[in-house]
C-alpha cells in the first residue's frame, strides 16, 4: 500500500509540474503583451510595468520565479484588476462555486445512485426503461441547454425561480439541476449496471435464504458492490462539474471562479488565467488521487493488479 | 439418455454414404465479420434510429443552405426577431436572419468540427497507441506515462488554453481539440495492439518475413479497427458538444459564421423576447449527440460483444 501511495504522489507531482510547465509556455505564447491597449502607452511607463511585473527578466528566469512563488502558494499579482492578486480573486470566487459544485455533486450521486438501483431492481420493466430513457437524454443533453429550458420555462413563463444571481436557495435551485443532469446520468447508468450483475451472484441469494429484509440486502449487500464504479467515476465527475461551471456561472451571473476565468480569458489577464488553470489542476490530481486511494482502500483486488503493472 | 433414445430412429445411427461427402459442404454463404456486425446493428432499433438522423443531418447540412432562399449572413433588419413562420420556419433572429438556414450552416459547422476533430484525433492516437503496443516494454512505458499525465489535465481547460493562443477560428477549434482528444484513442489502440500481436497469424507473418512496418499497417492496426470505430463514433459527439461550449463562451468560430453553440448563446440573449431563437439550435445539438449516442452504442455492441455493458 505504502508502496502504491508514494507511486501515485509521484506521479501527481510530475503531471502538476507539467501542467504548469505547459501553462506557462502556451500563456507566453499568446501574441501581444498584457499591457497592449488600444492607446499605445508611452516606453517609459511600460518599461517600468514590465519591470514591476519581471517581464523585463529572461524567460528562463520568470518561469524559475513563477515556479518558486507557486511553491509558496502564491499566484502573482493580476494584470488587469490592478492591487489586487491572483490569490484573492480565486478566494473570493471559489468559496462560491465550491458550494455550487459541491451540492451538483452531491445531488448527481443521490440522484443518480437511487435510480440506477430502482432500475436495476425493476429490470426489464417500465420503471426501468423510463430512467434509463431519461439517462441517456440527460447524457446527449448539454448541461447549457439545461440551463438555458429551464430559465425559459422557470424563471420567464411560470416566474418561479428567480433567473440569476447568488445567495439565497431559490437562487441554487436551476443551477445545481443544470450542473447535475448530465454526471446523474451517467452515474445511473453505471449503477443500474453493476446492480443487476451484483443482484445475480451467489452471496445474494445465500442472503436471501438467510431471511434478510429485501431492504438490507439491496442497499446494504448489493449496493456496497455495486457502487464501486462510481468511485471511479468520481474524478471525471469532478472535472465535468468544474469545466460545467465556465457556463453555467456565465448564464447565470453567478460569481464564482468558473465565471472569473472566463472573465480572464476575455480582458486577457495572463496571471490569472494561470493562476486558476493551476489551481482548477491541482483541484483535480488531489481529487483523482483520494479517488485512486480510496479505491485502492475499498477494493484490495485494485492495489495489486496497480502495484503488478506499474 | 432414455429421453435421447426416443429421438434417435435407425437411419441416424446408419453409416454415412461413401464418396459423396455431401455432409461437408458448407450450404450458407460465409458471414463475413463486417457482415455480421452490420446484422446486429441492424437488430438495435435505437442505433439505426440514431444512423438514419445522422444520414439526415448530414445531408441537410450539405445541400440544405444551397436550397434554402436565404444565405446564413443575409439580414433583413427590419424583419427581426420574427416568430416561425411558412416564409422563415424557425423564424429569424435579432439582425433579421433566417434561424432556418442558419441552424443549416450551423450542422455544417458542428458536424465538420465534430469528425475533424475526431481525425485529428484518430490520426494521432493511432499511430502513438499502435507503435507504443507493438513495440511494447521500455517504449511502451514511457509512451504510456506521458499518456498518463496528459489524461490526467481537464480536458476543456486545455481546449480553452489553446483556444486562447491560436486564437479563435474554424480550424483552430479542430486543432485544439484533436490536440487533446488523442490520449483516450491511443490507450484504446495499445490495448488492442497489445493483444493481438501475441495471435497466431502475427507469428505466421513474422515467421514469413514480413517487415514490422507492413505488419503494424497490414495486420495489426485493420484488426484494431472495431473498437477505433466505435471510439471515433463516441468521440464526434464528444467534440461538437465541446465546439458548442468553445463558441457559448466566445472562443468558437468567428461571427458571421454560426456554429450550434454560437446560436444557442446568441439565442439565450433573447430568450425572453424570442424563446425560438435558443429553442431550435438547443433541440439540433441534443438530437445530434443523442444520435450519436446511440449509433456508437450499437457499434459498439456489433463490432465489440466483448465491450457490451460498459
Amino acid at each position: 500500500m505504502a508502496r502504491y501511495i508514494t507511486g501515485r504522489l509521484v506521479s501527481s507531482l510530475l503531471t502538476l509540474w507539467v501542467i504548469v510547465t505547459l501553462t506557462f509556455v502556451l500563456m507566453h505564447a499568446v501574441p501581444g503583451g498584457p499591457f497592449d491597449t488600444e492607446k499605445a502607452l508611452p516606453q517609459a511607463i511600460l518599461d517600468n510595468l514590465n519591470k514591476r511585473y519581471h517581464l523585463d527578466w529572461p524567460l528562463w528566469r520568470q518561469y524559475l520565479y513563477y515556479l518558486w512563488n507557486l511553491a509558496h502558494f502564491d499566484f502573482g499579482p493580476s494584470f488587469k484588476h490592478i492591487g489586487q492578486s491572483v490569490n484573492e480573486i480565486i478566494a473570493q470566487g471559489f468559496r462560491v462555486s465550491a458550494t455550487l459544485g459541491g451540492m451538483a455533486i452531491a445531488v448527481a450521486l443521490i440522484g443518480g445512485v437511487l435510480a440506477g438501483v430502482v432500475a436495476a431492481l425493476r429490470q426489464g420493466g417500465w420503471v426501468d426503461h423510463v430512467v434509463m430513457t431519461f439517462a441517456s437524454v440527460g447524457l446527449a443533453v448539454p448541461s447549457f441547454v439545461v440551463a438555458t429550458v429551464l430559465v425559459y420555462l422557470l424563471a420567464y413563463h411560470l416566474k418561479v425561480l428567480p433567473a440569476g444571481l447568488w445567495g439565497t436557495p431559490a437562487q441554487a435551485v436551476m443551477p445545481v439541476i443544470s450542473l447535475s443532469l448530465g454526471p446523474m446520468a451517467v452515474i445511473a447508468r453505471y449503477v443500474r449496471t453493476s446492480m443487476v450483475e451484483v443482484l445475480r451472484q451467489d452471496f445474494i441469494t445465500t442472503a436471501r435464504a438467510k431471511g434478510l429484509p429485501r431492504r438490507t440486502i439491496t442497499y446494504v449487500h448489493a449496493l456496497k458492490n455495486a457502487i464501486l464504479p462510481v468511485i471511479t467515476y468520481m474524478g471525471p465527475l469532478t472535472a465535468g462539474v468544474l469545466t460545467g461551471s465556465f457556463v453555467i456561472e456565465q448564464i447565470f451571473a453567478i460569481p464564482g471562479m468558473g465565471r472569473e476565468f472566463v472573465l480572464s480569458i476575455t480582458d486577457r489577464d495572463y496571471t490569472a488565467i494561470m493562476g486558476t488553470t493551476v489551481f482548477y489542476s491541482v483541484l483535480l490530481i488531489v481529487a483523482n488521487l483520494l479517488v485512486d486511494l480510496v479505491y485502492a482502500w475499498v477494493d484490495p483486488r485494485i492495489r495489486v493488479a496497480k502495484g503488478a503493472s506499474d | 439418455m432414455a429421453e435421447l433414445l426416443r429421438h434417435l430412429s435407425a437411419r441416424d445411427l446408419a453409416p454415412a454414404p461413401r464418396g459423396g461427402e455431401a455432409w461437408n459442404v458448407i450450404e450458407q454463404p460465409s458471414q463475413s465479420f463486417w457482415w455480421d456486425a452490420w446484422r446486429r446493428l441492424r437488430q438495435n432499433r435505437m442505433a439505426m434510429a440514431g444512423l438514419v438522423t445522422i444520414v439526415i443531418l448530414a445531408a441537410a447540412a450539405v445541400f440544405g443552405p444551397a436550397l434554402s432562399p436565404y444565405t446564413y449572413d443575409y439580414q433583413q433588419l427590419d424583419l427581426h426577431d420574427q416568430p416561425p413562420s411558412a416564409a422563415h420556419w424557425f423564424g429569424t433572429d435579432m439582425l433579421g436572419r433566417d434561424l432556418f438556414t442558419r441552424v443549416l450552416f450551423g450542422a455544417r459547422i458542428s458536424l465538420a468540427v465534430g469528425i475533424l476533430a475526431s481525425l485529428v484525433a484518430l490520426g494521432i492516437g493511432v499511430i502513438y497507441g499502435a507503435v507504443a503496443g507493438f513495440y511494447g516494454g521500455q517504449v511502451d512505458n514511457v509512451m504510456m506515462r506521458i499518456v498518463d499525465v496528459i489524461y490526467g489535465l481537464p480536458f476543456l481547460l486545455y481546449v480553452i488554453l489553446l483556444m486562447v493562443v491560436l486564437g479563435p477560428g474554424l480550424q483552430n477549434v479542430f486543432l485544439a481539440l484533436g490536440a487533446v482528444y488523442w490520449t483516450g484513442m491511443a490507450r484504446i489502440v495499445r490495448a488492442e495492439i497489445l493483444s493481438l500481436k501475441e495471435r497466431e497469424f502475427v507469428m505466421a507473418a513474422r515467421t514469413l518475413g514480413v517487415p514490422p512496418r507492413r505488419l503494424l499497417l497490414r495486420h495489426l492496426i485493420p484488426n484494431a479497427v472495431g473498437p477505433i470505430i466505435v471510439t471515433l463514433t463516441l468521440l464526434v459527439p464528444e467534440a461538437i458538444f465541446s465546439e458548442a461550449f468553445l463558441s457559448y463562451l466566445g472562443l468558437g468560430v468567428r461571427a458571421p459564421i454560426a456554429s450550434w453553440g454560437v446560436l444557442v448563446a446568441d439565442g439565450y440573449k433573447a430568450i425572453r423576447a424570442a424563446p425560438w431563437e435558443v429553442i431550435f439550435p438547443a433541440l439540433f445539438i441534443s438530437i445530434t449527440m443523442l444520435a450519436f449516442g446511440f449509433l456508437g452504442d450499437g457499434l459498439r455492441d456489433a463490432l465489440d460483444p466483448r465491450m457490451r455493458n460498459r
